[in-house]
């Protein structure tokens, strides 16, 4: 064991304190929370809900998490992978948070994840999950709390194979994640797949390709267009009258709360697949819609739910050690445990710490107040349902 | 591929073009005429149809929102012109660049303070479907509207340009400014009116694309740089060079995104067409833009003899 340097010291100490005399590790006063996503800008709708998701799992808890007084430390991204590598050092280093989460997009948080995890720092992700980290990459200090990258387009290929379709179009931006996405449909779907394409990533007018997909006549169309490309997308297609002709198949994310308000009636009646939806029954998610409302006066979106389940999370574990921070096996394994209700209903880690959860499929419908909503199918089109890069995850149990 | 498709995609490249054309067109009379390069143009673009959309949900009326938008959005543009812009346009480029991208930080976040992050607008009930316009060939009445009334701007705008006493300062101001000035033009005045009009045209664009697209903040960035190709295209400080080189890049985006596919398709491997289709249609506009200039260094109609 090295102490060449301060920190180094602190922690080897308390390792070695843990290791040592794990029952008698004092209980800490507080849990630090370093909380870091994208919050101005087009794409901060996301990380908004996110942010107002944990800090409303906070507020009901009476402002502890676990029994101890929670401090969370907010800052924003900017979209900027650089900043947010800077934002978690901050948090890391002179903060010395127990806990960072809060990132939306991978990109971002692959960037800003060495920060926390090479300096022995858990990060409790409540959104982005990508393969890397689900495989080769997995860490005993990364948690996914939301659903691994291509789980939706799994659910969607699987949803296609369940109404029979024969023939599908398949849409999504030219680059890394977009291919991914598609792979994760193609896994799962069992008919033919009439047209593939890929366009600009950012792009607004979707008249050329629309016109490309009537002339293919597919059964089906699935997409995979993030943020405001799907918004623009949904509005031509059902503007261009392919609405009769081709089922719109979506991910649940292109068919929630913050694309339904923009996109208008359009939406009605679209099918899509998620781990959540605001109409779930169990009554963690019923008082999760009740409270969010109450309090922010909007309908939550996914994203919002992911940010009360981190949050729930580590409420929990934080609980099951007894608030003692410092014993780090034992906060491990109350982590993996997840003795939460989460608001998803089912919910327990993979041995790679990736969710095994059920899908679902949601349509949009009338809310009867006059708006739309999603509203679930009973059944889940996929159950108890992993990933599938765990094979590749060496981590021990 | 078949004749109805190339069809459809030309409509499509025409649409695009002509909405194009509304931005470039202020944009090439405000570069050209004024000598000054206004990043902030898109901009105006999102306040006109974020005022469009918050009109439309107040009168109930989409015309009237448009409407309302184009008249307030003008005044908006000339009042920016008077409070600020007018200080610029004795600095030099790079000045000019740095004090509009400011401006386009600051108006985002003015306009996500007033009316938040996005606003729903929807074409009208009349327009949103499609229209049959050739046996199997149907078209979403909303873009034919757009292409009605882009046709018509266009028209009206090579009246005034040519036809009215207005158009000739412009292009005497675009020609030579100098000689304009020394002439007893009232300058101050004319570029104020060419920046109101040029506002206008931008709330016409965001308008009418606010429909089809998503009305939200940083919505002028991406259609501000393809604006900038079109009036380099064209030539600066023309608006028949604007006209011709927005229907040109509305054309050559549309079809780099379809008919080169196809025969990339037809003399490479799948594999390969696959993967260079979507790569060489992102650039498509650009590699036309290098190929105009390497022979019309000026662009197609320089303003400037």
């Amino acid at each position: 064991m090295s102490f060449a340097l301060p920190s180094a010291l602190r922690v080897g100490a308390l390792a070695l304190a843990a290791t040592l005399a794990s029952v008698a590790a004092p209980a800490a006063d507080k849990v630090k929370v370093g909380f870091v996503s994208t919050l101005s800008g087009p794409s901060s709708a996301l990380g908004v809900d996110i942010r107002d998701g944990f800090l409303l799992a906070v507020k009901l808890n009476g402002g502890k998490l676990g029994g101890l007084p929670a401090e969370v430390l907010v800052s924003d991204d900017q979209f900027k992978p650089d900043v947010a590598k800077q934002l978690f050092e901050k948090n890391v280093k002179r903060d010395r948070v127990d806990f960072m989460t809060g990132v939306v997009f991978s990109n971002i948080m692959l960037a800003a994840l060495p920060e926390a995890l090479d300096n022995n720092t858990i990060y409790i992700s409540p959104n982005a999950a990508p393969s890397s980290m689900a495989g080769k990459d997995c860490n005993p200090l990364f948690y996914a709390v939301s659903w691994p990258n291509d789980a939706y387009h799994e659910a969607a290929g699987a949803f296609a194979n369940q109404r029979e379709l024969k023939s599908v179009y398949l849409l999504a931006p030219n680059y890394q994640a977009g291919k991914d996405s598609l792979a994760g449909f193609k896994r799962m779907f069992k008919g033919q797949v009439v047209g593939e394409n890929y366009t600009k990533l950012g792009q607004l007018d979707y008249a050329a390709e629309l016109a490309e997909i009537r002339a293919a006549k597919p059964q089906a169309l699935y997409i995979f267009l993030p943020g405001g490309m799907g918004i623009n997308f949904i509005k031509q297609f059902v503007g261009a009258g392919l609405g009769k002709e081709i089922q719109l198949l979506l991910p649940g994310f292109s068919a929630d709360q913050d694309v339904i308000n923009p996109v208008g009636p359009a939406m009605s009646g679209l099918f899509n697949t998620a781990h959540w939806s605001p109409d779930f029954a169990n009554a963690a998610n019923q008082k999760f819609m009740a409270e969010f409302e109450k309090e922010y006066k909007r309908i939550p979106t996914l994203y919002a739910s992911q940010g009360y389940d981190a949050a729930q999370l580590i409420n929990a574990a934080v609980r099951d050690v007894k608030g003692k921070l410092d014993d780090r096996e034992a906060l491990r394994k109350a982590l993996k445990a997840a003795k939460f209700d989460s608001v998803r209903g089912p919910f327990k880690f993979n041995t790679n710490q990736y969710p095994i959860q059920n899908y679902y499929v949601r349509t949009v419908g009338a809310d009867g107040k006059g708006g739309l909503i999603n509203k679930s199918f009973n059944t889940p089109i996929l159950k108890d349902h992993g990933d599938a890069y765990v094979g590749a995850c060496t981590m021990k149990p | 591929m078949p004749t109805l498709l190339i069809i459809e995609q030309l409509l499509n490249g025409l649409q695009f073009g002509l909405m194009l054309f509304l931005l470039a067109a202020g944009l090439t009379l405000v570069f050209g005429v004024m000598d000054m390069i206004n990043l902030a143009h898109g901009s105006l673009y999102m306040v006109g149809a974020f005022i469009a959309a918050w009109l439309v949900a107040l009168t109930g009326s989409f015309v009237l929102g448009v409407l309302g938008a184009i008249v307030l959005t003008a005044l908006f543009g000339m009042l920016l012109e008077i409070t600020l812009l007018r200080t610029l346009y004795v600095r030099d480029h790079l000045t000019q660049v740095l004090a509009t991208f400011a401006l386009i930080l600051i108006l985002n976040d003015g306009v996500k303070m007033v009316f938040g992050t996005d606003l729903p607008l929807s074409a009208p009930e009349a327009l949103a479907g499609p229209v049959q316009l050739l046996p199997g060939l149907s078209y979403p009445a909303y873009r034919l509207l757009i292409l009605a009334v882009g046709l018509a701007i266009a028209a009206l705008m090579y009246l005034l340009v040519t036809r009215t006493r207005l158009g000739a300062l412009v292009r005497a101001g675009a020609a030579n400014r100098v000689m304009t000035e020394a002439m007893g033009v009232d300058v101050k005045r004319l570029f104020t009116a060419v920046f109101g009009i040029g506002a206008a045209l931008c709330a016409v664009a965001g308008a009418l694309l606010g429909p089809l697209l998503a009305v939200q903040v940083g919505m002028g960035e991406n259609i501000l740089i393809l604006a900038f190709v079109v009036i380099v295209i064209g030539g600066i400080g023309s608006i028949r060079g604007a006209l011709i080189g927005s229907i040109l890049v509305g054309c050559v985006d549309t079809l780099g995104r379809t008919l080169l596919q196809h025969v990339l398709r037809e003399f490479l491997p799948p594999q390969w067409a696959s993967a260079a289709g979507p790569a060489i249609a992102s650039i498509a506009v650009y590699v036309f833009m290098a190929a105009v200039l390497a022979v019309k260094p000026q662009g197609l109609f320089p303003a400037r003899a």
